[in-house]
């Protein structure tokens, strides 16, 4: 944690002072970053939903979205694009509350969520900085053709690179970026190892909400970086020394009491109220062994790996495996193997109003995983960073009937 | 005697059920939730023993009197009683009105407050003795209603033309009703059944009956109820002052008690005031899915007192009314903004109000077709329950679209849903208290529906 | 009956027809096979050409009730979901062999995968459309995907789609796309006389009929509606933006015209217009589509705007029609729709074009509030030629 503390402020620290450095920011999306390829031309990756969950737990997002509405934007649409418009307006102060630089380049890797278009559109109208588009093809048959991969690579090899070094003023570096992947790779066995962990009884980890920051280095500005492999290898130590231990996850209140259920979540979480929100479940003896949504950046599990070997397939695999970029039967897949897996009494969906590419066919995936894995499923409602959308009394209500549910069927 | 007891703090009422060692239902108590949560709960459960206390008062008087005088006998016995704490009420309300008149800011207003108000306090005094008679058409059974409105009336008579009179009288009552309400004035039912006995043996037709009544009564009295657990339910359960142990979900014990009213239950659909749920239950009550509405008040009870509102006549009044409907039309708008707007809309363009009432109810019952479609369907059988089950137009609605949906079934819908989930807390608390939640056989807690049980208890549900 | 009142009539039939008699009736013609495809744009020569039948489905519209859709989706999903999957869950897509779902945006992606799951003996498609426009990256990917597609369609129909007969698809779609683009301009040259409920419902039959017949059907009606001479009134000729996906019910674009606006352009059925010129004809067929994709299109909000400008598009139109604003008319969580519009106001605003906008549901019954608010808009323009 306190590692990650230091990551993160002297990333952030380095990109306010971008004007005396003259180093140059790369605004782009955490599923299937290329964050290896940004840091070899030696730019500075910034994450816009970072920005906005961050923003968000640390309560100023309410203003934001209200900032984007004012000016225009539609009250049903996305959040997370509203909260970093609003930021934005109200001076890109980022979430560290130093300023962020403008984009020197907007890297649109459209993966995963339809809306990322728009709002890079959006930030191109307001930045006029040049966009570059790669564009990410949709597993809708639950799999990576070889011409999907080749699109991929080609639009890296023939449009992404070319502007990286035009932006950067410097040669793609081959070797740097294998040194980097490899790096990667390490980090993600270890990632992996700990979300395996999560199959002793009781788990080590919440794989939720203790999620989160676990994937924090990993899914944003760090993989392939020495202090992201070196975090790593403490968590997986510090992981084992606790299964060693007998121990559960650690929660904001200490230690957690008692395993009393065991639960695969899918969904993002609510960041305004992320604190109440985990309580609701640590304080039932609930324990998240497995999530969706820690693959929303990139999805390990069924053994990729950032290959220096196949440099540039890999960044396409990555880009193409990540979670909400998966048709809908992949999904429930995903779930059922993991409820049976890490052997779950269960799993909730918190079906976020922002996000429709989480969001629209959920109702149906539970049936799906139901019927598979015959574990029934609790569904909750939330958002992303819009307070409006957090009813604390109605999700508790039904987590509590949930777990209750639970507890009487066993 | 030993005795189960389950609280069900809901947001408009709360109910209390007292179970006895055999699984039958004892007595029921219901009294509006305020915002003391405590008291609610407290005057609830006190109202459930003494509604248990009459089922034991009338199976000891049947024993005494025969054929049919038992049942007349606790009926007057129950309206006495009822006449007892009302006084002790209204006394109370007295006292308190007083303190507040003379407090009242500005010293000469004092004297011609108190003149009026003890007038209105003794006409009030003489009313309430012609409220309390078996099949008196009471309104409502709360204190707060039958005071609030006899005062409201008497103080409009005295005060004529002075508005400014009428208002200090009517903040006098609002300060006092609330303190007045905030106690409890249940615990004394040794001496409201004194006093009942006392004036019912008087009654010509019971003189003969006098020793039994007594008797009766007495045995009555006497019995000690020993509450081996309780537990709470309903939206405000975390308020109740239990510990942790002794709440459940409102959804849990919706399903176990709809199992015990309806023991073939299989698919329960609750519509509410302030949510629907639909829960699936498996053959020993226990809840084995659930879904309940999203965000949005739309098909809920709101959005009919909602639409209410929006036309201007009472809620029950909706119901009747779309049932007078000849054509089905179509509501889109299930959004309760929108919803009036739409209506408002149509009537102009010459809908008639009947058909969009009738749609407005289909609309209601098509949002919860889909909370059961999401909890896994509809299978015989089938219980309705909630304040909207007994709206007519909603319940055949609601049968038309499960026939067409899920073919035909088996569908209750019961007048006393009211404390299902009362009826499930209390049934846990019984359950928990074995200590063996896990294969109790619920077969044993069979037992038919409270509808059945007589006198006060009955006339407990009809309030309900 | 008037001439016009006649084929718009016929049309009206087609578009109340939710269990697809139209098609059922075709596919026992012919012995040939139906294959849906959503909004917006999908390649339907390559249907035609395996001797389908393409059937636009754009939900159900006003007059479906939905009784199991809405088990499907939360409340904050738009309505065109609910409405498509209850049309199918209730057997009235039974008649469709496949169901086409094109990218636009990822409700719609995702229904794709709840088809993949309701209907297993069905052909399902998701077709990825390449935001990328170079002939050599997105175009070698398209035909790819093209190809895939066609391969998809032969195995269904037992047989091979030749290049003839993709040319010769292609050629009926394009005789498609120039009537179409006859009875547009048409309108903007005289809309009191092609009022845009009928044009619409003209469009709408698109979906459902054989292609030559439509293209029959719109030389019918564009010399009936010429014969047909009706009272010019005042009205302010105004462009409608938004409804690419979810249509909006026929009597809101009533009401949006009887509130004193000539509709000179719109993005209603947009499908049948994507493609801005003639597909060629050359030796590769499949590539002359992707080719066709690759360059002049309509801008729309679920294609990637290369442009540094966006709306440049909508207000060529704006000119190019003559319009004096522009309505925007979005379903309500259309987020592809609603992420777009804050720009195109900006550009609006940029070349002085008077814009209002509102939202609906394909299956809204009220439109008293946006008659009001497009007849103000209406007037506003024809009183100071601004709103």
């Amino acid at each position: 944690m306190i590692m990650q503390k230091k990551m993160i402020a002297n990333h952030f620290e380095r990109l306010s002072n971008t004007d005396k450095t003259g180093e140059k920011a790369v605004y782009t999306f955490v599923p299937g970053n290329l964050n290896e390829l940004i840091w070899s031309f030696d730019l500075l990756p910034v994450h816009p939903e970072i920005n906005a969950l961050q923003s968000a737990m640390r309560k100023q997002s309410g203003d934001y979205v209200l900032e984007a509405e004012k000016i225009g934007h539609s009250e049903d649409v996305c959040t997370y694009v509203k909260s970093d418009i609003g930021m934005m307006r109200k001076g890109n102060i980022g979430p560290t509350g130093q300023r962020l630089p403008e984009p020197s380049l907007l890297l649109l890797s459209y993966t995963g969520c339809f809306t990322f278009m728009k709002w890079f559109e959006l930030l191109k109208q307001e930045y006029k900085c040049p966009v570059v588009m790669l564009h990410v093809p949709y597993q809708a048959d639950g799999r990576i053709t070889p011409e999907m991969r080749f699109y991929v690579t080609k639009q890296l090899k023939d449009v992404v690179i070319p502007k990286l070094e035009e932006i950067s003023g410097k040669k793609f570096d081959l070797d740097r970026l294998r040194t980097m992947l490899a790096s990667s790779a390490r980090s993600e066995d270890d990632l992996v190892h700990v979300w395996n962990a999560a199959k002793n009884k009781p788990s080590p980890i919440d794989a939720y909400f203790g999620g989160v920051y676990y994937i924090g280095p990993i899914f944003t500005a760090f993989r392939g970086k020495p202090e992201c492999e070196e975090y790593y290898k403490t968590l997986r130590a510090e992981v084992d020394q606790r299964v060693k231990d007998g121990l559960g996850p650690i929660t904001p209140d200490g230690k957690m009491h008692k395993e009393k259920y065991r639960l695969v979540v899918e969904g993002p979480p609510n960041w305004t109220s992320f604190r109440e929100f985990w309580e609701m479940f640590y304080a039932e003896g609930a324990v998240c062994v497995s999530s969706t949504y820690t693959r929303v950046g990139g999805l390990y599990e069924q053994g990729f790996r950032h290959d220096p070997d196949h440099p540039l397939e890999s960044l396409a695999d990555y880009c193409l495996g990540c979670y909400t970029n998966r048709n809908l039967p992949s999904r429930v897949d995903i779930i059922a193997k993991d409820i049976i897996d890490f052997q779950a009494d269960g799993f909730v969906v918190n079906s976020i109003k922002s996000c429709n590419s989480f969001s629209a066919g959920q109702l149906l995936m539970m049936k799906e995983i139901e019927k598979k894995t015959g574990r029934s499923g609790g569904f909750i409602e939330s958002d992303l960073v819009d307070p409006r959308y957090f009813s604390a009394a109605n999700i508790k209500n039904r987590l509590e009937s949930y777990f209750q549910m639970l507890e009487a069927k066993s | 005697m030993d005795a189960y007891v389950g609280i069900d703090l809901g947001s408009t009422t709360t109910k209390a059920v007292f179970l006895d060692e055999h699984d039958r239902l004892m007595g029921f108590g219901i009294t509006n939730s305020r915002s003391d949560y405590d008291v609610a709960c407290q005057i609830a459960r006190e109202e459930a023993e003494i509604n248990s206390r009459f089922s034991i008062l009338r199976r000891e008087l049947k024993t005494h009197i025969p054929g049919e005088g038992h049942d007349l006998a606790v009926a007057w016995l129950y309206q006495k009683y009822r006449l007892a704490q009302h006084t002790r009420q209204l006394t109370a309300l007295a006292a308190t009105c007083r303190k507040a008149v003379d407090l009242l800011p500005v010293a000469e207003h004092r004297a011609p407050t108190h003149l009026l108000l003890e007038q209105i306090l003794s006409e009030m005094e003489v009313e309430a003795v012609g409220l309390f008679k078996p099949g008196a058409d009471a309104r409502s059974d709360f204190f707060r209603d039958i005071a609030a409105s006899t005062f409201l009336h008497l103080s409009e008579k005295k005060a004529g033309d002075d508005s400014k009179m009428l208002d200090r009288l009517i903040g006098t009552f609002d300060k006092s009703i609330l303190q007045v309400e905030s106690k409890s004035y249940a615990n004394a039912f040794g001496e409201y059944i004194q006093f009942a006995a006392d004036a019912v043996q008087r009654m010509p037709e019971f003189q003969v009956h006098q020793a039994a009544i007594q008797t009766a009564v007495k045995n009555t009295v006497a019995v000690v109820f020993k509450i081996i657990n309780t537990i709470g339910t309903g939206y405000g359960r975390q308020r109740l002052p239990f510990p942790k142990e002794q709440i459940r979900s409102e959804i849990l014990c919706h399903g176990l008690g709809a199992h015990f009213m309806f023991p073939n239950t299989r698919t329960v659909l609750d519509i509410g005031g302030q949510d629907t749920k639909a829960i699936q239950i498996d053959a020993t009550g226990i809840v084995t899915n659930f879904q309940m509405n999203d965000r949005c008040a739309a098909g809920c009870g709101r959005y009919l007192g909602y639409i209410a509102d929006e036309m201007n006549i009472g809620l029950h009044e909706l119901g009747p009314l779309a049932m007078k409907s000849k054509k089905q039309v179509k509501i889109n708008s299930t959004c309760t903004v929108f919803a009036g707007a739409e209506l408002r809309e149509r009537l102009a363009l010459g809908e008639a109000r009947e058909d969009m009432l009738a749609g407005l109810h289909r609309a209601i019952i098509l949002r919860a077709m889909s909370l059961l479609a999401r909890s896994g369907g509809v299978v015989s059988e089938f219980t309705f329950t909630g304040g909207v089950a007994k709206n007519q137009a909603a319940t055949d609605a609601l049968r038309k679209l499960i026939e067409e949906n899920y073919g035909e079934m088996k569908i209750n819908i019961s007048p006393d849903s009211i404390f299902t989930g009362a009826i499930g807390a209390a049934l846990f608390a019984k359950r928990d208290r074995k200590g063996d939640l896990i294969g109790v056989d619920l077969k044993a807690l069979q037992k038919p529906v409270p509808s059945k049980v007589e006198g006060p208890v009955a006339k407990v549900q009809e309030r309900a | 009956m008037s001439e016009t009142r006649e084929i718009v009539e016929q049309c009206k039939v087609l578009y109340e027809d939710l269990s697809l008699a139209s098609v059922k009736e075709w596919k026992q013609r012919t012995g040939g096979r139906a294959i849906g495809f959503m909004p917006v744009y999908a390649p339907r020569e390559l249907v035609h050409a395996a001797g389908m039948l393409p059937v636009g489905i754009m939900g159900g519209g006003e007059n479906l009730e939905i009784i199991k859709g809405d088990a499907y989706f939360q409340s904050y999903i738009c309505h065109i979901p609910r409405s498509t999957i209850e049309l199918g869950v209730t057997g009235r897509l039974d008649c469709l062999d496949g169901m086409l779902f094109p990218a636009i945006c990822d409700v719609i992606r995702n229904l794709s995968g709840m088809w993949q799951m309701l209907f297993k003996d069905k052909l399902v498609r998701y077709l990825d459309l390449p935001q990328e426009f170079t002939k050599e990256i997105g175009g070698t990917f398209y035909k790819q995907e093209l190809q895939g597609l066609v391969h998809e369609l032969e195995k269904l129909g037992g047989k091979k789609v030749t290049p003839e007969a993709l040319r010769h698809s292609i050629k009926l779609f394009n005789e498609n796309r120039r009537a179409i683009e006859r009875l547009y301009n048409a309108r903007a040259e005289t809309p009191e006389n092609l009022p845009t409920y009928e044009l619409y419902l003209v469009m709408r039959a698109s979906n459902v009929l054989p292609v030559e017949e439509h293209t029959a059907l719109v030389e019918k009606y564009l010399a009936a509606a010429a014969r047909q001479k009706r009272n010019k009134l005042d009205n302010a000729r105004v462009v409608v933006t938004g409804a690419f996906c979810e249509q909006p019910p026929i009597a809101l674009i009533r009401a949006l015209e009887a509130s004193g606006c000539y509709v000179v352009d719109d993005d209603w059925v947009l499908g049948a217009r994507y493609l801005l010129g003639d597909v060629a004809m050359g030796e590769d067929p499949l590539q002359d589509l992707a080719n066709a994709y690759l360059g002049d299109c309509v801008e729309t909000a679920s294609r990637y705007e290369t442009r540094l400008e966006k709306g440049a598009f909508l207000i060529e139109r704006v000119k190019r029609y003559r319009a004096e604003g522009v309505v925007f008319c979005a379903p309500s969580f259309c987020d592809p729709a609603l992420l777009e519009r804050p720009m195109l106001v900006e550009a609006l605003n940029r070349a002085n074009v008077p814009h209002t906008s509102f939202n609906y549901a394909e299956n809204t019954s009220q439109y008293h509030v946006f008659k009001e608010q497009t007849g103000t808009f209406a007037d506003s323009i024809k009183l100071w030629g601004t709103a």
